[in-house]
């Protein structure tokens, strides 16, 4: 390729700028110091207008063509200046994100607020900087506007809200003004659900093991604590009226919807394949309404059943043995 | 980069809307079918928007553009020049509204009608112009404000007041620029032919009996002139013009060719008035300048005959600045050649006029009696002064001198000058301008075209060129007074040039007054205008003035940068309840007893209770209204108001 003086220029103003841009929990100002400022390819357009008009009213002796001539220079720099003043003060915080599959987009939660008394209009957030964003929205006097930003999240674990920049080219669209921001906050990817469904019987499958082929037998085998997610049947009444604890009967047969999920029992030989069965199974065992515990060389999730242990599993698989290495 | 996101279709009405506005005045200025074919494409394109219509295919595109190119071309010959230029701009935004789908079609467009807004100061450059430049410059701006926010989610009045405050915020650039802004001389590239206004009246370089009459008939405005000390009685306000020196037996013509080195030269030049000339543009050369100019504007040069000439023809309005001799001797010494044609005549024709001169001679009359006695001639017999003389033959001067005795300053003087010829005296006519009226203010003199004039000079020994004017002898008063009185009763007259101060005349003259400011101020704001401007203000050269631009210019865009700073601060959350309180205990503080910093409402009304009884009433109220407003949010704001409203104003 050849050489590209503006290329090399764009990339060493690029790293200046990232230098520039400090990872911060937020909310960030966006401070008049820090906001970057060009010109479109319309605002191009329109200088050159203005300077065929110059041209034309130096020929032509007009004075009214003058008048027109300045007042659009005149308008050209007063736009520049609000594009740029539509930005500063405003304060960007995070609002989190809702968890993803890996080759999903993942969508953090980015929120303008406008401090200041004067709406400002068109306010775009994006990964790169453009003439055009993602997103953009108004934000009205004193409000606090919700916009997203969208990341690409093509594998499992801790996803770090990237850089991304608000940027607006409001009024006129001859300008447009952005700054860089980091929001320190970060989205989850879960494993990417991939291989068998969980089999109905689970006798000799492997990874997942039925209790029962530990306990052996249907006969009444005592009581427990209530757990959330008991059913409303397997309370045993009488020892609860006495003792004024809710407690549960255990059955050997109830025991044969607990399962146990386990890493090390999977014979795939790729770790990676291993953790997307154990999140597709975690979800199938969800949609039965099973009760299941996890267990990773590392770590177990005790049992439990319901959309809250299944987002705790999930998370378990999304960080195994990457926490570290991604989580900044 | 990402997609540009689509544009409103609340935008279009509005778009085409103010599309519309910009091009109406060209309804003045070109063919009616061009406007009517940019409002069929401004509906068709509505009709699409609204009714689902279709959009013209790229054939029908391509055929209409063709189409209105060729159109232009036959009705106007040319593309070139600022008729059929302005007439292709038209056709192009009207083509273009055809295929307008993206933001980018949106903003082409509206720059386009920015640039359309440009065109109409090619025709027009009168004060209601910059009403319309501001109009139209709010309303296009607000459409680029509108069609920049995706999705219109604008209302129009926000969109408005964007356009006007951004508009107004460039005003102050627009002067700052418009005086500062190095002008140089026009024009860069050769202008078309149809440039400057388009019907020009003035004088021409022939004269025909019957060419200034019809110019008498005129009231537009010839020149402006404003005199920097004192004004020249009426008798002398002859503003010379173009020097005609060959007669053909009818109409008189330059002929003789001016020396370009040499200027008629001047002796005893004296009571020297220096004036600017603001000069309305005629396409010739020629400037005036009042009998004589005794020094040169820049860009011009004075001919043998003692005439202003400009370089460049007079395209649009100029300002010049030039000094006069009124009392002078010019040309004291005559060379043979020149004294030759100032005595040719055609070789046959006006047998009667020759005869007179030559009785004249023989009765031994020497030069300055000749002139004398023709002049005689003209006061004693009954020759009358008239705007509609009858129509002259073969031997024009016969007819006139002797048959029909009628006629207007053209036929005098050509009368004149060849009945000197004829007796052996150099004559020459000269015409220009005698007259001019003091404006409504008193600060400039106007001089129409209704004051055209021809004269006569004729070269005396020792005297050089005199001026002799004959219609003087027939109508004293078109020199003392001016046309409307010179001319009989019941012929028609320029309305300007009656002279009868009724209310409309007044009226206009005050008009006048306003236009002639807009026409020195601003439309003759060139090169030369700026300079003397500029050094009278402490700006002598391009280094300054570009200094100064610069330093203004970022000045006022700081403080609008810190404006809008300002704007965006954050704004404290207002508390109405806390500001009424302030305002109560502020007035407290100034009947003597205000709360102290230290002391809550409750302990401070507890206080004034103690030590100023007549107050408790009214400040027990304040504190408990204030006090429910702190627990009851805003419903009990209205107690508060009255409580406030409640407190005396002074003690008793």
């Amino acid at each position: 390729m050849a050489w590209n003086p503006v290329r090399g220029i764009n990339r060493r103003i690029e790293q200046w700028v990232t230098t520039r841009v400090q990872r911060l929990p937020g909310p960030v100002a966006i401070r008049r110091q820090r906001i970057y400022i060009l010109p479109t390819r319309q605002g191009v357009v329109f200088g050159v207008m203005t300077f065929a008009l110059l041209l034309g009213s130096m020929n032509y002796s007009n004075s009214l063509g003058f008048a027109l001539t300045f007042l659009l220079a005149g308008l050209g720099l007063v736009c520049m200046h609000h594009t740029h003043g539509n930005l500063v003060n405003l304060r960007i915080s995070a609002r989190g994100s809702t968890p993803v599959f890996a080759g999903e987009t993942l969508r953090f939660v980015v929120a303008i607020h406008n401090p200041s008394r004067r709406p400002r209009h068109v306010i775009g957030t994006g990964l790169r900087q453009g003439e055009w964003s993602d997103h953009w929205v108004d934000v009205p006097a004193g409000a606090d506007v919700a916009t997203g930003l969208d990341v690409p999240a093509p594998r499992r674990g801790r996803i770090p809200a990237p850089r991304f920049a608000v940027s607006t080219r409001f009024p006129l669209g001859l300008f447009y003004a952005w700054t860089w921001l980091e929001l320190d906050q970060s989205g989850i990817a879960y494993p990417k659900p991939l291989g068998a469904s969980l089999p109905a019987t689970l006798e000799g499958d492997e990874g997942a093991d039925h209790s029962s082929q530990q306990t052996g037998n249907d006969d009444f085998a005592g009581v427990r604590d209530y757990h959330r997610g008991d059913a409303l049947s397997a309370i045993h009444w009488k020892v609860t009226a006495r003792t004024g604890e809710l407690v549960v009967k255990q059955f050997a047969q109830a025991r044969r919807d607990e399962i146990v999920l386990h890493f090390d029992r999977l014979t795939a030989p790729d770790p990676e394949q291993r953790l997307s069965q154990l999140a597709r199974w975690v979800l199938d065992a969800t949609e039965r309404g099973l009760s299941w515990s996890l267990v990773l060389p590392d770590q177990r999730v005790p049992a439990g059943s319901g959309p809250d242990h299944c987002a705790r599993c999930l998370t378990a698989l999304a960080l195994f043995q990457s926490s570290s290495a991604v989580a900044s | 980069m990402s997609q540009q996101p689509p544009v409103s279709v609340r935008s279009l009405p509005r778009l085409l809307a103010v599309l519309a506005v910009v091009i109406l005045p060209h309804v003045r200025n070109l063919p009616i079918w061009i406007p009517a074919f940019a409002l069929a494409m401004m509906l068709w394109r509505l009709g699409v928007a609204r009714r689902g219509w279709r959009m013209p295919g790229t054939l029908v595109r391509a055929g209409l553009a063709a189409l209105a190119f060729a159109s232009v071309l036959a009705s106007f010959g040319s593309i070139n020049g600022q008729t059929p230029g302005a007439a292709l701009l038209v056709l192009m935004v009207a083509l273009k509204l055809t295929e307008t789908r993206s933001l980018r079609d949106y903003t082409v467009l509206t720059f386009l009608g920015y640039f359309l807004l440009g065109t109409h100061f090619l025709f027009d450059q009168s004060i209601p112009m910059i009403g319309f430049l501001l109009v139209c410059g709010v309303l296009l701006t607000a459409v680029l404000v509108d069609i920049n926010h995706p999705d219109g989610g604008l209302p129009p009045r926000t969109s408005l007041r964007t356009g006007g405050l951004l508009v107004a915020q460039a005003l102050p650039l627009m002067l700052i620029f418009f005086v500062l802004f190095p002008r140089i001389p026009g024009p860069l590239w050769g202008l078309p032919a149809d440039s400057g206004s388009n019907a020009v009246t003035g004088l021409s370089e022939r004269m025909s009996p019957g060419d200034i009459s019809q110019l008498s008939q005129s009231d537009e405005v010839a020149f402006r002139v404003r005199f920097e000390d004192r004004i020249p009685p009426r008798p002398d306000r002859y503003w010379r013009g173009p020097v005609l020196w060959s007669f053909d037996g009818r109409a008189w013509e330059p002929g003789y060719s001016p020396n370009r080195q040499q200027a008629g030269t001047v002796a005893n030049a004296e009571r020297l008035l220096r004036y600017d000339v603001t000069l309305e543009a005629h396409r010739h050369h020629w400037l005036l300048a009042l009998d004589v100019p005794m020094s040169l504007p820049a860009d011009a040069r004075l001919t043998s005959s003692r005439q202003l000439i400009s370089r460049k023809p007079v395209r649009e309005r100029r300002l010049y600045t030039v000094e006069s001799a009124l009392d002078y001797r010019l040309d004291p010494t005559l060379g043979d050649w020149a004294r030759r044609i100032a005595l040719s005549l055609p070789g046959t024709g006006n047998p009667r006029t020759r005869a007179l001169a030559q009785r004249w001679r023989d009765d031994g009359l020497d030069d300055a009696e000749l002139v004398n006695r023709a002049l005689r001639m003209f006061r004693e017999q009954p020759f009358v002064y008239t705007m509609q003389p009858p129509a002259l033959g073969e031997n024009s001067v016969d007819e006139f001198l002797f048959s029909t005795r009628r006629g207007f300053c053209e036929h005098y003087a050509s009368a004149f000058a060849v009945l000197m010829r004829a007796a052996g005296v150099p004559a020459r006519i000269v015409t220009g301008y005698q007259g001019g009226e003091m404006s409504a203010n008193d600060q400039y003199m106007i001089v129409r075209q209704s004051d055209a004039h021809a004269w006569t000079e004729v070269w005396l020994p020792g005297q050089g060129w005199q001026r002799v004017d004959p219609t003087a002898a027939v109508a004293p008063d078109r020199v003392e007074v001016g046309l409307g009185a010179a001319l009989p009763e019941g012929e028609p007259v320029p309305f300007l040039a009656r002279g009868t101060a009724s209310l409309l005349s007044v009226l206009r003259l005050q008009w006048d007054a306003i236009n002639t400011q807009w026409n020195y101020w601003v439309l003759a704001y060139g090169p030369e205008l700026q300079q003397s401007v500029l050094s009278r203000i402490g700006l002598p050269d391009w280094r300054s003035m570009i200094l100064a631009l610069t330093g203004l210019v970022s000045l006022l865009l700081t403080a609008l940068g810190l404006w809008l700073l300002w704007q965006s601060r954050s704004a404290a959350p207002v508390d109405p309840a806390r500001q009424i309180w302030n305002r109560a205990t502020r007035r407290l503080q100034r009947l003597g007893i205000g709360p102290a910093p230290a002391e809550g409402p409750s302990d401070y009304a507890d206080r004034v209770r103690e030590q100023a009884p007549d107050l408790a009433p009214a400040v027990d109220a304040l504190v408990q209204a204030y006090v429910a407003t702190r627990y009851a949010g805003r419903a009990e704001l209205t107690r508060l108001q009255a409580a406030e409203r409640a407190l005396p104003r002074r003690r008793r």
